[in-house]
């Protein structure tokens, strides 16, 4: 018993000591805590990979030159895998365990609905790199997103079809919180735009073929395709549709962004048509353009350190972080709520999606004219012009 | 529907039927002669494809098949020496759970090997776009090797377990362990094949896919699942009612998407599933008629 009692009164000895040698450190020189949940893995990877690679890049350059009004920055990533059951787990772990300042990510729309209103009620500040405009209308206070809106891309692909003189549209969309968030926005503003949809499907998200669908699709005598996904799928529908002899032309989101995508549609690829950011054709913009000299350093930095092409994905990391240090800086101090309200004052910020202007209406800060409609040429990137 | 349009569906479903029949071979081989389900089998077909597309990139693409298949035969040999054979008195479900582990075990190794990227074989012939008709509908040449190889591996297998000796001696294991050990087979030796039969299958099949469906390091587990509603569907142990399943089940597959919305497609498999294991666990083809098919 008397041994016993000995370990224990050992044992919290020792603690004791460790917690003082771990306050010995001095509080000035604490770092800045900030989450991230990245889907680095699974079928979201081709977004969070350069997603999580952008931020640690972005962060340790910080860092170099001295962090913000004289504190560092300390990145937390987490890989959720692409699911939402991890982020909301891996949420809760950042805000209760590590007690970050705020949370940048998760990777996918799905996700991000998943925990909008964990956030919200924690009072967490999430700076999302998801899509869907479900996560920023309505408005949550603390809840921002860095990618354009997915009306804005709707609208810029009907305007292009119109000038096309397409009118019957066929769309297929991934089964998940980004298909499902466009496919909403395609449907609700069809009308109005004077484009009938003839037949709105959506797929697995892990789907390996899809020809049985184009094939229905085909069947309805359509004049173009609209495939609205974030998955690999991408570069499946562009393949199967010349494989069945499906020869319209093929309008993908904003999701479509990762020349990886383009790669694995091979031949195929070639013509497809989709609204993005500016960052993929950087290097044909005129040097007068505002974005120009973010988007070449971030291209030039990014593709030095990782050897592979940059992707639109890993520009919204870039802009959430530059965001929240933008606020940090404005604010003074790391204080939750004193960084929030500086972010909902933030205009003018230069970013790789556009110009960014936030206000308490408008936690996303983008409009229609943060996208150019992109064309695929001889398997790259390239303004679409018809 | 028109006339060239089901021919369509049907290419749509024979082809990713015959997929599912052939990852069902691969569970079938190894329960005919251990009695368990092997849930590694999606893995095999995903380190085949893997690895003959790194290859790809320094051989020709035969020897890079080649090579890549004989490298995931070895890994089904290694994985049965280092798991299964040392716990060879334990119960059925220790040894199926055990295969679980090792598809998670496999699954983050390629994630570590490769990465998460999406990679893909280069068409066998032609390219992305060419498309050849049949009958009226458009398929990729590669929908042609797919059946072509399938065919070719069943009809392999039929003379092999038929014809040669080691073939009717993983039979005979399969049909009784202790009397073909008393007829002086070497049934360990015979397990051990067995995996790396499966493997080898697997590897096949993961690469003539590859072109068509793409390959990522976490694709087998939903291979796994159809191939194994296809070795249930057809009774387990019986390799050619495997094939007539995977075929039904892609054809069903197909023809539910041109009736009702592609998300119910997913479904269908595991509703099949279902209702086979809670009425009929013997699969279409009973208890009697695998005997029958397996003597043929």
């Amino acid at each position: 018993m008397k041994t016993q009692f000995a370990k224990i009164l050992c044992v919290v000895t020792l603690g004791l000591i460790l917690g003082l040698l771990g306050c010995g450190k001095g509080p000035e020189a604490k770092p800045i805590k900030v989450g991230a949940l990245f889907a680095v893995t699974g079928k979201a990877s081709n977004l969070g990979a350069p997603e999580a690679k952008t931020a640690e890049m972005f962060v340790n350059k910080l860092n170099e030159r001295g962090g913000i009004n004289g504190q560092k920055i300390q990145l937390i990533v987490k890989d959720t895998g692409g699911t939402k059951e991890n982020a909301v787990s891996m949420t809760k772990q950042l805000i209760e365990e590590e007690q970050v300042l705020a949370i940048i990510g998760p990777s996918t729309s799905g996700e991000t609905m998943g925990i909008k209103d964990i956030c919200q009620e924690a009072k967490m500040i999430l700076l999302s790199c998801a899509a869907a405009e479900t996560i920023v209308n309505p408005v949550a206070s603390y809840v921002f997103k860095t990618p354009q809106k997915d009306s804005d891309a709707v609208k810029l692909i009907y305007k292009t079809m119109k000038a096309k003189g397409i009118s019957k549209v066929g769309i297929i969309a991934s089964n998940d919180g980004f298909g499902m968030a466009g496919t909403v926005q395609l449907q609700k503003l069809a009308e109005e735009n004077g484009i009938v949809i003839a037949i709105s499907e959506s797929y697995d998200g892990q789907a390996t073929d899809l020809t049985d669908v184009l094939t229905k699709i085909k069947g309805k005598d359509i004049q173009a395709v609209i495939n609205w996904s974030i998955v690999p799928a991408q570069s499946l529908v562009a393949k199967n549709m010349k494989q069945i002899g499906l020869d319209v032309p093929l309008f993908q989101s904003h999701g479509f962004g990762n020349i990886k995508y383009v790669q694995a549609g091979g031949e195929a690829a070639n013509g497809t048509i989709f609204p993005c950011g500016r960052l993929l054709i950087a290097d044909v913009l005129p040097d007068n353009h505002p974005q120009k000299a973010v988007l070449t350093q971030y291209k030039k930095d990014y593709e030095d350190q990782y050897k592979e092409d940059v992707s639109t994905f890993g520009g919204h990391a870039y802009d959430a972080i530059l965001i929240l240090t933008e606020a940090i800086k404005k604010a003074g101090s790391p204080d939750r709520d004193k960084v929030r309200d500086a972010i909902e004052n933030l205009s003018g910020i230069v970013g790789t999606a556009g110009v960014f202007n936030f206000s308490a209406m408008d936690h996303n800060g983008l409009c229609m004219d943060a996208f150019e409609m992109l064309t695929v040429k001889d398997g790259k990137f390239a303004l679409y012009n018809p | 529907m028109d006339y060239p349009q089901i021919v369509q569906y049907c290419f749509a479903g024979i082809t990713v039927g015959s997929i599912y029949a052939i990852v069902g071979i691969g569970f079938n081989i190894i329960y005919n002669t251990t009695g368990i389900i092997n849930f590694a089998q999606g893995e095999f077909l995903i380190v085949g494809a893997m690895t003959a597309i790194s290859f790809s990139q320094f051989f020709p693409l035969p020897v890079a098949i080649g090579m890549a298949i004989l490298i995931t035969i070895l890994l089904g040999g290694l994985v049965e020496i280092t798991f299964i054979r040392q716990v060879r008195n334990a119960s059925i479900l220790r040894l199926i759970i055990i295969t679980i582990g090792i598809s998670i075990l496999i699954r983050e190794a390629m994630l570590h090997i490769w990465d998460e990227k999406v990679r893909f074989l280069p068409y066998f012939t032609g390219t992305d776009t060419s498309t050849v008709t049949v009958l009226g509908a458009h398929i990729s040449p590669q929908v042609l090797w797919v059946l072509g190889v399938c065919a070719v591996i069943v009809l392999g297998l039929t003379l092999f377990f038929k014809y040669t000796l080691t073939g009717r001696a993983m039979r005979a294991c399969a049909d009784d362990r202790m009397a073909a050990r008393l007829c002086g087979i070497n049934d360990r030796w015979m397990v051990t094949l067995s995996f790396m039969l499966s493997a080898g299958i697997g590897a096949i099949a993961g690469c003539i896919i590859s072109p068509i469906a793409q390959t990522q390091y976490d694709m087998g587990a939903p291979l796994a699942i159809k191939g194994f509603t296809a070795a249930i569907l057809g009774g387990l142990g019986n390799s050619m009612a495997a094939v007539a399943a995977g075929l039904f089940l892609g054809l069903m597959e197909a023809f539910m998407v041109s009736q009702f919305d592609v998300a119910y497609k997913e479904a269908v498999s595991i509703v099949i599933l279902l209702l086979i294991l809670v009425f009929r666990p013997s699969g279409i083809f009973g208890r009697h008629e695998i005997n029958v098919l397996r003597t043929m």
